[in-house]
């Protein structure tokens, strides 16, 4: 049995196209024109209670409007939803409780007050039962280190130091479902590491499902093994990250700090470039295996130092986007 | 119920805390008091007949109408719901196990009673002290009392209701200018805030007859200072009770509606 299930939604927006100018908006105000915007266009997925998924595709594609969807806020206009047995927009009051939501882009504490008030507020919001709020607060706490940041008023906190409030606050009635839009959204390395970490622990420790989005390739390196990716509200790949990457990273680049020049051609090199201090191929391995290619230069040249790096998840999914035309 | 009154709690906290505003809104209220009363001195010493009200009794509706003004104006606008209208923050408000009507209704007349309750001691203190015919004169009879209070809190409820209402249109036009202004400036007109109803010329007190807005400031002062009997006191509190449940079923089927159409703005 999936624990969320999603079958053939469909969510288009009307949006008015208004011309610039006063000539323009007088006309518009009169005749307006209305645009029509598939942002989901027969989306299916079904996810299994305790995964990580990362939920990917380029800006507009449609993520956001999924969460929404899938957590009861925008109702779609054809398809069905279920999640945990509810149907997300029609049991709304008694599905949310079941569900914690970070908006990487929004706040959901008080701007003027300290966040254990507005933690507070929570615990009055969700009925959550005293001792279960004390030891949940607690945990939370001491796993996102909050101890020194709590008592401060929400405004005063640096980005990294609110979002960890953040999702503390989306967690406090323990919910067994977490979306997370763009959590690291604007993060210096050092809170993303934080943040990743932390979601790495209660996903294993309490079994909590997460579906995330994110722009941040690492942080889909890190956390999920399984990505779904939308483009242009239709979804284009659902599957496991390493597959994908068997199939888009066959590229890598080898630069060689030498003093000799090479004249080299073959279908196996895709690039060559010069550099100050030596030259940089970037290789096909799918049509020659590394070791190969090292004998096959070494031969030709002196190296005296070599450095191998594999492509930048980020290109990856630059070429992705390419393959499918988003 | 509980869940609902934390917000009531919070903004009541949150209130409290701006003292400068508090003692700057008495002043205000101070000043309006005297310029109205004033003007309304020397109308009155100008010898104009067949006036509706006594002058000491529409002093003493001046005085009650400006220690009660932050609980009773209606263009009244919450910066925290309308910003969360327009930059999709509402977002967060729909993921609470809650109704979002209810919880607007709790937010606002939570912010309206902290406000008037460090404003409202003060001016009716000073305005009992000072030289007539300048003051505001307490005396009243018991059932007088008594009902005057009960009017006081269903015209609370009654404000909340209307304010939540233009916040709801909101919801529709994303945007709180243009006709929800108009339609609070016209609503505080007719409230009978600035000049009492018996002032307005005869079809704009029958208007304002109907409408509810004149059930929240000009009834219960004028009821208070006893320009209304108690039997049309008794009338008016049922007309209260009938708009109250009349704009909160409005209200909470536009609410719906709005929700069931929503947009978050904003990705």
């Amino acid at each position: 049995m999936s624990f969320i299930s999603v079958k053939h939604i469909k969510k288009t927006f009307k949006v008015p196209i208004k011309s610039s100018g006063i000539l323009g908006t007088l006309k518009s105000f009169f005749k307006r024109k209305y645009r029509y915007i598939k942002a989901i266009d027969d989306i299916s997925f079904s996810i299994k209670k305790g995964e990580i998924v990362g939920y990917i595709g380029p800006n507009g594609a449609g993520k956001s409007t999924t969460i929404k969807i899938l957590s009861g806020i925008l109702v779609p206009d054809s398809g069905d939803v279920k999640v945990a047995g509810l149907i997300p927009s029609k049991d709304r009051k008694e599905y949310v409780k079941q569900i914690g939501v970070v908006f990487g882009q929004r706040s959901q504490l008080w701007w003027d007050i300290p966040a254990i008030d507005s933690f507070n507020l929570l615990k009055e919001i969700y009925k959550i039962p005293k001792e279960q709020y004390e030891s949940t607060l607690n945990e939370l706490t001491k796993l996102l280190n909050l101890e020194e940041i709590l008592n401060v008023p929400v405004r005063n906190l640096s980005l990294g130091n609110r979002m960890k409030c953040e999702i503390a606050a989306s967690l406090l009635h323990s919910p067994k479902i977490l979306f997370l839009d763009e959590p690291t959204i604007g993060l210096d390395a050092v809170s993303k590491k934080v943040v990743r970490e932390f979601i790495k622990k209660i996903n294993k420790q309490k079994n909590v499902t997460i579906i995330l989005t994110t722009h941040d390739m690492a942080d889909i390196e890190a956390l999920a093994k399984r990505i779904i990716l939308i483009g242009k509200g239709k979804l284009l790949y659902d599957g496991s990250l390493s597959k994908l990457k068997k199939n888009y990273d066959y590229l890598r680049k080898i630069k060689v700090v030498t003093k000799d020049t090479i004249d080299i051609k073959k279908d196996c090199i895709v690039k060559i470039e010069k550099l100050d201090d030596g030259i940089e191929f970037t290789i096909d391995i799918r049509k020659i295996e590394i070791n190969e290619f090292i004998k096959l230069i070494s031969s030709k040249i002196s190296i005296i130092d070599i450095d191998i790096d594999s492509e930048n998840i980020d290109e990856l999914i630059v070429k992705l986007y390419e393959d499918f035309k988003i | 119920m509980k869940s609902y009154l934390c917000y009531f709690k919070l903004k009541f906290i949150t209130g409290l805390q701006y003292r400068a505003a508090a003692i700057a809104g008495v002043l205000t209220q101070f000043f309006f008091g005297f310029v109205y009363i004033s003007v309304y001195v020397a109308f009155y010493e100008s010898g104009s007949s067949n006036l509706p009200m006594e002058l000491s009794d529409l002093i003493s509706y001046v005085w009650l109408s400006q220690s009660f003004f932050s609980l009773i104006y209606l263009w009244y606008k919450d910066k925290e719901i309308l910003n969360m209208i327009k930059n999709g923050n509402i977002a967060y408000e729909l993921l609470r196990p809650q109704d979002l009507y209810l919880m607007w209704c709790h937010k606002i007349l939570g912010e309206r009673l902290s406000s008037v309750i460090l404003r409202f001691l003060p001016v009716i203190l000073i305005s009992v002290i000072l030289p007539k015919p300048y003051n505001l004169d307490l005396s009243t009879s018991l059932p007088v009392l008594i009902l005057f209070i009960l009017s006081m809190i269903l015209s609370s409820i009654l404000m909340t209701l209307l304010v939540v209402f233009y916040h709801v249109i909101c919801l529709f036009t994303l945007d709180e200018k243009g006709i929800v202004n108009i339609f609070m400036v016209i609503s505080d007109v007719l409230s009978g805030l600035g000049i009492p109803v018996p002032f307005f010329p005869k079809f704009m007190q029958n208007i304002s007859n109907i409408l509810p807005f004149r059930y929240i400031s000009d009834f219960p002062f004028r009821l208070y200072v006893g320009n209304i009997t108690i039997n049309e006191g008794l009338i008016s509190i049922l007309v209260q009770i009938t708009w109250i449940i009349l704009l909160f079923t409005i209200g909470k089927l536009l609410t719906n509606k709005a929700l069931k159409r929503a947009v978050i703005q904003g990705g």
